[in-house]
């Protein structure tokens, strides 16, 4: 099978040093790796193509690359299956981080992002004469979280960091929750003390991308999304994300469905009036279109309602 | 084809006139609906923030309500459909988890057997009418128009639990039913990206930059319109498309349709009746350029 590799090249020590496309043709075997076709072409066609790979068994996490617009290791992805229609792959180093040359990014960012969260066990109280102990369970439930490679595949794909590179990023939150979940762990409130601040888990905007592309399936935004609820449960200073939660339950619990001003009004509170404010002009303009939606005693209950808050009471026992 | 139509909160709420275009094209459409008037809100994937179970079990409790009257479930937000096939993927998957969340349900009586389907409106275009059935109804093909699909997220990820493996052309929907209504459509890189609605209330700044960035960058691939299945994108990047434009000092003047809206143009019906005027971002320029193709 003839397979066009479009491959984007980028030599900071060319002048000019722009990134460009260049197109290898190749006759690939159906068993082929993304990584065998570019090894091929480097050791066949160009040796200039620089990339970076070791185990070629999805353990390291060396090769990640964007393969057709998505981030993945290219040693467990076939040409076959990615090849379009006419036969094309194109191949593009990591997002979110710098490129040091064609395919190979710079992962300081990545790491020191990692670090930012403590990644190691704190625990709290006296040392056991022992071994500390930890139930199968609470591992069994950590395990998912520890098969991370730090291939940085998520970091690569996260809408967030793609618009605010302060963001502490999917792969170091996944790494927090890792340790706030380990029973052995004394350090939890601190972690989210710390996690609550701006960059931190309420920046995650929920797109599913580091779920998608993850190849070890830690589900990053899961992780993100249980460290918000264990924020919750352990009181952290009240943010805006955290009130949009607590707000968002109460109202279905009053009516079963959302009253959406009333949302906004109770997130943003006396505290952020000026956030609410600046709303001001899109209501208005909604307003006139007839889009403002009926709120507080004018906006209606779902028909028996009483019988779907039992369910939350119920939940509510359970705790 | 008879569906327990779960129009989702926003539908009916900040984005009434995708409820209006959907009330408007789905009699012609050869479909029936029963709107599901008890069932709760979904979560949104905000309430599942606070209590993950939680939302499950509200969400049981929609999919066992259809159970009870033995119709697949209809959803026209992109959201709701994505919280529910995730809700339902954990439900049908995992007995012993069920088995629990139907010990809760046996409060209200019910029980989910876990045989509920749960189908976008837009995949039931594709699946139930096919190219066929949407080529037949065209009565005024949108050759004119240069269109840019945008999914958000809830309708491309996890892509295992919307059965993308099983249907493997949803990953395409848009693009597929959009040429088949004879418009021209865009290819960009933002169609599968966030809106940045779920960061609004969090981050403003953030989400902002997300709606300058997609509707920019269809724009710069030429696109006339952007058309979402999801109302939460539609909230973002039309309701916010004014501040986004000042935040970036940019100008973007890119109109937001909902794909009913679209369909309901190309069945012949009048701009009025699919709520085209209710939007925050004109979308009179559009139909100015479609009037001579439209006439």
């Amino acid at each position: 099978m003839i397979t066009t590799f479009r491959i984007r090249r980028f030599n900071p020590e060319t002048s000019p040093s722009r990134p460009y496309f260049q197109e290898y043709k190749l006759d690939t075997d159906r068993a082929d790796t993304v990584l065998d076709a570019l090894i091929h072409i480097r050791e066949t066609l160009d040796e200039s193509l620089t990339l970076r790979c070791s185990c070629r068994g999805a353990i390291c996490g060396s090769c990640s690359m964007r393969i057709n617009g998505h981030a993945a290791l290219a040693c467990k992805t076939k040409v076959q299956v990615m090849a379009s229609e006419r036969g094309v792959v194109q191949v593009e180093p990591m997002n979110n981080m710098p490129v040091i040359k064609d395919l190979v990014t710079d992962m300081a960012g990545f790491w020191n992002k990692v670090r930012q969260v403590q990644p190691w066990l704190q625990p709290a109280g006296q040392e056991p004469e022992g071994e500390y102990l930890a139930s199968s369970e609470s591992m069994n439930h950590l395990t998912g979280v520890m098969g991370c490679i730090m291939c940085g595949a998520c970091v690569s794909d996260c809408a967030a960091l793609e618009v605010d590179e302060r963001f502490v990023g999917p792969a170091a939150l996944a790494k927090a929750y890792r340790f706030v979940a380990d029973p052995r762990d004394g350090a939890g409130r601190s972690r989210l003390l710390a996690l609550n601040e701006p960059g931190g888990m309420w920046d995650c905007t929920r797109c599913m991308e580091c779920i998608e592309v993850c190849p070890k399936s830690v589900g990053a935004m899961d992780r993100i999304m249980s460290l918000r609820s264990r924020g919750i449960q352990v009181d952290v200073p009240s943010t805006c994300g955290a009130r949009h939660a607590e707000v968002f339950a109460d109202l279905i619990y009053r009516k079963g469905r959302l009253d959406e001003p009333m949302l906004a009004a109770r997130t943003f509170g006396l505290r952020n009036f000026s956030r609410l404010l600046s709303l001001l002009p899109m209501v208005l303009r909604a307003f006139v279109r007839g889009k403002v939606p009926k709120s507080g005693p004018f906006h209606r209950a779902i028909p028996g309602v009483e019988k779907m808050r039992r369910l939350f009471q119920r939940m509510e026992e359970r705790l | 084809m008879k569906f327990a139509f779960f129009p989702g909160c926003v539908s009916k709420g900040g984005c009434p006139e995708l409820y209006q275009s959907v009330m408007e094209v789905y009699p012609q459409l050869g479909l029936e609906l029963e709107e599901m008037t008890t069932a709760s809100c979904t979560g949104a994937g905000v309430l599942q923030e606070k209590d993950r179970k939680l939302g499950d079990v509200l969400n049981a409790r929609t999919f066992a309500l259809a159970e009870q009257a033995g119709l697949p479930i209809m959803t026209i937000c992109s959201t709701c459909q994505g919280v529910m096939s995730q809700a339902n993927h954990r439900l049908t998957t995992d007995p012993p988890y069920l088995a629990a969340v139907n010990e809760i349900l046996s409060e209200e009586g019910l029980t989910y057997r876990g045989t509920t389907r749960i189908r976008h409106f837009v995949w039931i275009l594709l699946e139930e009418l096919g190219e066929r059935g949407i080529r037949q109804r065209v009565r005024r093909p949108l050759t004119e128009l240069r269109a840019a699909p945008f999914y958000g997220c809830y309708l491309q990820r996890p892509s295992e639990a919307l059965g993308f493996q099983e249907q493997p052309d949803r990953a395409k929907s848009l693009e597929l039913i959009m040429s088949w209504l004879g418009l021209e459509v865009v290819d960009f890189p933002g169609k599968t990206r966030c809106c940045g609605f779920p960061l609004l209330t969090i981050n403003g700044k953030n989400s902002l930059r997300m709606v300058a960035s997609h509707t920019l960058d269809a724009k710069h691939h030429g696109a006339d319109i952007l058309v979402t299945p999801c109302p939460l994108c539609h909230l973002n990047l039309d309701g916010m498309q004014s501040s986004a434009a000042r935040q970036q000092q940019a100008d973007i003047d890119l109109p937001i349709w909902h794909l009913p809206q679209l369909l309901g143009l190309a069945m012949g019906m009048e701009p009025k009746r699919l709520g085209l005027s209710r939007h925050l971002v004109s979308t009179q320029g559009v139909l100015d350029k479609l009037g001579s193709a439209v006439a």
